[in-house]
């Protein structure tokens, strides 16, 4: 009888775990061991793979272009990160009030989170053309002119940030009105006894009391943003003269354009590696504040 | 005596007065801030609209024109006559609508054997699941790619569909929710010589139906938007989803903006109907994977 229960038991396991866990054994678990192979391996997907042991790491040090799509993609985060934290923050102070149209609003901030990178990033290579765009239009009232956006080294890095922050203002701001709305009324309202301005509300309850939920926004974006493609692959390849060619641009490009399949699995491990630690400061981080 | 009392009231009318004229001034303000706001983040889909409309000739004047002369949607009939954005359209329908099925039943059935069997080494099985939520995407493409190439799926719907199927997210989102229903109710189920099978479909799901609509909609999404994986695996056009139809759209008139705009709306419309309807989901969606693509 027991036996029949547990053969019976082991029958139901099998029926609702195994077609889950033969895909993900087969798509995630073994292509991410495999990823660790090839990148001690020379293979172009054709000739017989080649053990090269770390060669490929080695190389990379060593690799102008693999450390200027590294400073590149530092480059995106310094110029993103502060902008889409304090844009998002600000979209979500104003809009945790009682409003006419909050509704309305939040829908409009949010909107460009829904929309594809490539549809954003197409509109958004428009919005700056050179000659008829809409961003040098506006620029023209205030006496700028001619501005070469995507075309020009050192404005290129500039038009992708801009791009970004406007895509994501909506995701960190519904990140953080879900943080304000953990932070008690009683705070305000002991803080209104006392006479507290808005101000210092802000600086002493609100930014305080909001810690755990921007560290986890900023991990979140750090991470997302070392992951930076879409928009790029679609606004500049990486160009003009390697301005904008982020990690995985040249990820992308070796793997699937140079077909040297070792050395890119080689540079994703190193992605890994930097997003691998960065997740390791938030568990200790979150762990403390869960205390 | 009396003078007195009336200059006081009057006087803290006036402070009245004073404090609701700044807080008028105060709420204005606000609506200023956040209307400009709104212009920001509209005014380019409005540009993506009113470019579509106009002819190429119209599309190339300094300064611009908010509102086209001549309004056609020629462009709309160019995009989907001479190129097949309508086809594109229906690949990415049907990517986005298997993959978004094929994953709430293949989630859910496992987040159920996790959340209420009892196997050998469930729960280290289910750490190696949430250790692998944090291996970026572009470490396994690679061998994904490579896999596909060898299973002959290169240019195929499957190579689509199948290897999105599986989502960890998902389980884990779908674990937790079947964690947080009462066990009475499937235990006076049981007695009544219920199985698995039927505690699973006519107790557990019904009640995660939220969480079953917020999976749904972020996979949907997510694949609706997919543009990396698609790049790689197809290169016959006629498998191609709506976002790698728009950097071919793009390969084929770089200039021609009022048909690229045409094409983006295309691509755009849809997600924005599903979003409208739904919005609830999609920022809960959004807020419980913290993160994006």
């Amino acid at each position: 009888m027991v036996g029949m229960t547990k053969k019976k038991t082991a029958f139901w396991v099998a029926v609702f775990l195994l077609p889950n866990l033969i895909g993900f054994l087969t798509f995630i678990v073994f292509p991410l061991l495999s990823s660790l192979a090839i990148s001690f391996t020379n293979w172009d997907l054709i000739s017989t793979m080649e053990f090269v042991g770390i060669d490929n790491y080695k190389h990379l040090i060593a690799d102008k272009e693999f450390w200027a799509a590294f400073t590149h993609t530092i480059t995106f985060i310094i110029g993103y990160l502060p902008l889409v934290m304090i844009f998002g923050l600000a979209c979500a102070l104003l809009l945790n009030r009682k409003l006419k149209l909050r509704a309305f609003f939040r829908a409009a901030y949010f909107l460009p989170v829904v929309t594809s990178w490539v549809a954003v990033s197409l509109v958004w290579k428009w919005l700056f053309n050179p000659s008829y765009g809409l961003i040098n239009y506006f620029l023209s009232f205030v006496g700028i002119e001619g501005l070469n956006w995507l075309q020009d080294e050192s404005l290129a890095m500039p038009a992708i940030i801009i791009t970004s922050v406007w895509k994501d203002i909506g995701f960190v701001m519904v990140l953080f009105l879900g943080g304000l709305q953990n932070i008690s009324t009683s705070y305000y309202e002991a803080a209104d006894i006392d006479g507290a301005n808005s101000w210092k509300k802000f600086w002493n309850i609100t930014l305080p009391l909001l810690t755990p939920t921007t560290f986890f926004v900023t991990i979140i974006s750090l991470i997302n943003s070392f992951q930076v493609f879409d928009q790029v692959m679609i606004m500049t390849e990486g160009g003009p003269g390697g301005a904008t060619n982020v990690l995985v641009q040249n990820i992308y490009n070796h793997a699937f354009r140079y077909f040297e399949m070792g050395y890119a699995s080689a540079m994703s491990w190193i992605l890994f590696i930097v997003i691998f630690v960065i997740t390791l400061i938030q568990m200790k981080m979150q762990k403390r504040w869960a205390d | 005596m009396e003078m007195n009392t009336v200059t006081k009231r009057s006087t803290v009318l006036q402070k009245d007065y004073q404090l609701t004229s700044l807080r008028i001034f105060k709420k204005g303000l606000l609506y200023i801030v956040l209307i400009l706001g709104a212009i920001a983040m509209l005014l380019p889909f409005l540009w993506m609209i009113s470019t579509s409309l106009k002819n190429q000739g119209a599309t190339m004047v300094f300064p611009p024109q908010f509102i086209p002369d001549h309004a056609t949607f020629q462009n709309y009939k160019d995009v989907t006559g001479a190129f097949p954005m309508l086809h594109f359209l229906g690949n990415s329908l049907l990517v986005a609508v298997l993959t978004t099925l094929g994953q709430l039943l293949l989630c859910s059935m496992a987040a159920y054997a996790f959340a209420r069997m009892q196997f050998w080494g469930r729960d280290k099985l289910f750490l190696l699941y949430l250790a692998t939520m944090m291996v970026p995407a572009q470490v396994t493409m690679i061998p994904q790619f490579i896999l596909m190439k060898n299973f002959g799926w290169l240019d195929t719907y499957q190579a689509l569909i199948v290897p999105g199927l599986f989502s960890v997210f998902g389980t884990f989102l779908l674990r937790q929710a079947f964690l947080s229903i009462p066990k009475e109710l499937e235990e006076a189920a049981f007695m009544d010589g219920a199985n698995h099978f039927s505690i699973f479909w006519r107790v557990i799901m019904p009640l995660s139906k939220p969480t079953l609509a917020t999976l749904g909609i972020f996979s949907f999404m997510q694949s609706w938007n997919n543009y990396l994986w698609p790049l790689i695996v197809i290169n016959d056009k006629s498998f191609a989803t709506l976002p790698l139809g728009l950097s071919l759209l793009q390969g084929r008139w770089e200039t021609n903006w009022n048909m690229m705009m045409a094409g983006v709306v295309i691509s755009v419309l849809p997600i924005l109907a599903v979003y409208l309807f739904a919005q609830k989901y999609f920022i809960q969606g959004m807020t419980m994977s913290g993160m994006k693509e």
